[in-house]
């Protein structure tokens, strides 16, 4: 037996963990959330995930090849991609509109600057506010129950109060997955039971806002402040966003520290957007916006290695 | 009550229960024997014997060749056909002995080496250690002799037994505990008299409840000794984490054990140290667990040091089908791919692991998705994907910023990825580049 045999460097077992199927357990916990937004807004949904979950593979598909690397559909990704940027679209937009967005999210967010792992903010917010910026009367028309009426949140902030119980169900007009709260919280707790995500961002993002939100009710002598926290829970994509997005690992801070620091800002960017800006919505902008200061958090909670400074016992 | 521990670590599949009701068989090899002359950290052996002279079993047949080195003795009687290079189970060839194993084992008198124990001054067991050749023996192969003579005596106060054997597979720490439960606590016991203030701890992980059961029984109430329970964790048994777990205590690159009054010895390495001071027997046996999917009867051996490790396979049943694709000198989190079988036992050779399987070969590493796992799972609390990052860009500068010189290549990172990276092997390359570099 002269023949020496192959070696790799240790370890030599590996965990069955893989990239594919994270993004699949992700699609798996939207599914709640997508079977609500079918179910209330009709077949026009159903059509509306499918074409931006088709387009975003396509797309994914056609960069790769045309930038003569591997195709990299099959690691899920992109079909996580659409079908997040489809739950952010209203079930009013015209079928063209997910695959002008796909083409965004796709080529110029996350493609362009290297593929997976590589883009620096999420490529379905990316896409949902290049949508949102362009076309806002498409974006922000929402028909619910064949009327076509103010989200909840905007109907809050014009001073009046909604149905709670019906915001958590999701029998309110809004974007086809942002809808039911109650959905993606089970949703979430999938992702939190199988240690997909960490706590640290939702948690720490809910809590802040929970807070915050509770001070200025407080503050403005709101009539029921309990309520109208509820409400502002509740509504908008704030479940959507804190569960699915603000997670969303490739533009999240990898160390356990500025996980919290990176919820904590959403938390307040989000409070600003909603109560001081024109809109009644603030989450998607938030989260965008605090994915460009994730190097920046890195930088300043680099974990502290163990034994630093450690001193010679005497 | 919280079992002790450490932040970070893995679960990796066990595996243990292949052979950990083995009972150790001892193997007398019949083919010949090579001893390298280094299997311990600093300068090899010198040789003692040349080629044609006769040689005993329990014979030094080479002498420390530093302050950092260790006696080499034969365990097998026969003649020294050659000393030349031979491969070793890493792939090495180094500097060794062979002897033609003549099959009597003819054996020294080892009671000339004996004294009485209560005549025994610290230092005389010191020189007992030395002479029996002793090294640590879960892998690294630090002399033992040089690990117990620290600067001050008074500043050791513990003495951890490493019970952990947190490497999945690996059963031969455990059949030592389960079965010489006696000799341990006797090794034990003549290393803690060594200082004046030590408290010794036999540390294990809770998935060795009967070993547990056993330590605990014999050694009933005593001031110096105690049997610590670790929650089962890999890497539990690494240095660093085992002094936290115990002690609180932390410890950086920097610094030794004995900077915090630590000294960490293997399971094996204690029985050793018995059986050199209260029978003077040398360093020349071990216990090595055969195991693995791919072999016929998982085994728990004890072993002469030398045997080529083709008869340890035998000695398992041989191979289920074909010679499996992994075959690796220790455990699957760091133990090394060996290049051939035809390659000697060595001191610090605790296990042959043999998977049907290569999963590493199998996966393909794609884009770092910063899922933030190895950060989790780090023990040394490090950034390893960014680590490995920056060590394929070579700055070594930002590297040591990082602290990448804390990694203590457990393969915990590498393991969780699910971008199959090659976070060990990269940052672990980074490292031994930068100690090149500084050594100049």
């Amino acid at each position: 037996m002269s023949e020496l045999m192959n070696v790799s460097s240790s370890p030599h077992v590996r965990s069955k963990d893989s990239t594919s199927r994270i993004m699949l357990d992700v699609i798996i916990a939207l599914l709640p959330a997508t079977g609500v937004g079918i179910y209330n807004f009709g077949f026009k949904a159903f059509l509306i995930i499918a074409v931006t979950i088709a387009s975003s593979v396509g797309f994914e598909y056609l960069s790769c090849v045309l930038m003569k690397k591997k195709p990299t559909t099959r690691d899920l990704s992109a079909v996580l991609t659409g079908l997040l940027l489809a739950l952010n679209l209203s079930p009013d937009v015209p079928l063209w509109l997910p695959i002008i967005g796909a083409a965004f999210g796709i080529i110029i967010v996350k493609q362009v600057f290297g593929g997976l792992g590589q883009n620096f903010m999420n490529p379905a917010l990316g896409a949902r506010c290049f949508l949102l910026l362009s076309f806002t009367g498409q974006m922000t028309s929402f028909t619910y129950d064949s009327v076509t009426g103010a989200t909840p949140l905007a109907v809050i902030k014009a001073g009046e109060s909604a149905d709670l119980t019906k915001m958590f169900i999701g029998t309110i007009p809004g974007t086809i997955g942002e809808t039911s709260a109650a959905a993606l919280l089970i949703g979430a707790a999938y992702l939190l039971t199988k240690r997909i995500i960490s706590p640290r961002i939702p948690f720490m993002y809910i809590g802040v806002f929970t807070v915050l939100i509770a001070i200025y009710a407080l503050a403005t002598g709101v009539a029921d402040p309990l309520y109208f926290v509820g409400e502002e829970l509740c509504g908008g994509g704030l479940m959507l966003g804190a569960f699915f997005m603000a997670t969303d690992y490739v533009t999240s801070p990898i160390t356990p520290n500025g996980k919290l620091i990176f919820g904590a800002m959403l938390a307040i960017l989000t409070f600003l957007f909603r109560m001081f800006g024109s809109s009644a919505e603030g989450v998607s902008y938030a989260i965008i916006i605090c994915n460009l200061f994730v190097p920046l958090i890195e930088r300043f909670t680099v974990p502290t290695s163990f034994g630093k400074g450690a001193v010679k016992y005497e | 009550m919280g079992l002790l521990t450490f932040k970070g670590g893995i679960h990796p599949f066990e595996g243990k229960e292949m052979s950990m009701d083995k009972q150790v068989v001892e193997l007398w090899p019949t083919g010949e024997m090579v001893y390298p002359l280094s299997q311990h950290i600093g300068a090899p052996a010198k040789p003692l014997v040349k080629k044609g002279d006769r040689v005993l079993r329990g014979q030094k047949i080479a002498e420390a060749g530093g302050f950092i080195s260790a006696h080499i003795h034969s365990s097998c009687s026969g003649t020294v056909k050659a000393i030349e290079t031979r491969r070793t189970s890493g792939g090495n060839m180094v500097m060794s002995i062979v002897v033609d194993n003549d099959g009597q084992f003819e054996t020294v008198d080892f009671s000339q080496n004996l004294k009485p124990l209560d005549t025994l001054y610290t230092d005389d067991v010191r020189e007992m250690i030395k002479e029996a050749g002793i090294v640590g023996m879960g892998g690294a192969g630090f002399p033992t002799n040089v690990k117990y003579s620290p600067k001050n005596e008074n500043d050791i106060d513990h003495i951890i037994v490493n019970g952990a054997e947190c490497e999945p597979y690996l059963t031969s720490d455990y059949r030592r505990m389960v079965e010489e439960p006696d000799k341990l606590i006797a090794g034990l016991t003549i290393a803690v008299n060594l200082f004046p203030k030590a408290k010794g701890i036999i540390a294990i992980e809770d998935n060795k409840p009967e070993a547990i059961r056993i330590l605990r029984e014999k050694i009933g109430k005593s001031d110096k000794l105690s049997v610590n329970v670790m929650k089962t964790k890999y890497p539990q048994g690494g240095e660093r984490s085992i002094i936290y777990a115990n002690t609180g205590r932390t410890l950086n690159s920097s610094m030794l054990p004995a900077d915090v009054g630590c000294i960490v010895s293997n399971v094996d390495t204690i029985i050793a140290i018995y059986e050199a001071v209260c029978e003077g027997k040398p360093l020349m046996e071990r216990i090595v667990t055969v195991t693995g999917d791919a072999i016929a009867n998982p085994i728990n051996l004890k072993v002469p040091i030398g045997t080529n490790c083709n008869e340890l396979i035998k000695a398992a049943g041989g191979f289920l089908g074909d010679i499996p694709p992994k075959i690796i000198a220790g455990g699957p989190m760091m133990g090394r791919n060996m290049v051939s079988l035809d390659v000697p036992t060595v001191k610090g050779l605790s296990a042959i692991l043999c998977l049907s399987e290569d999963v590493v070969s199998a996966s393909e590493t794609t884009n770092c998705i910063r899922c933030g796992k190895c950060v989790e799972v780090c023990p040394s609390r490090l950034m390893p994907a960014e680590l490995a990052t920056i060590g394929e860009h070579h700055d070594t500068d930002k590297f040591k910023k990082l602290d990448g010189m804390e990694c203590v290549e457990c393969g915990c990172c590498s393991y969780v990825c699910p971008a199959k990276r090659h976070l060990a092997q990269t940052i672990a390359s980074t490292r031994k580049q930068i100690l090149a570099m500084g050594k100049k």
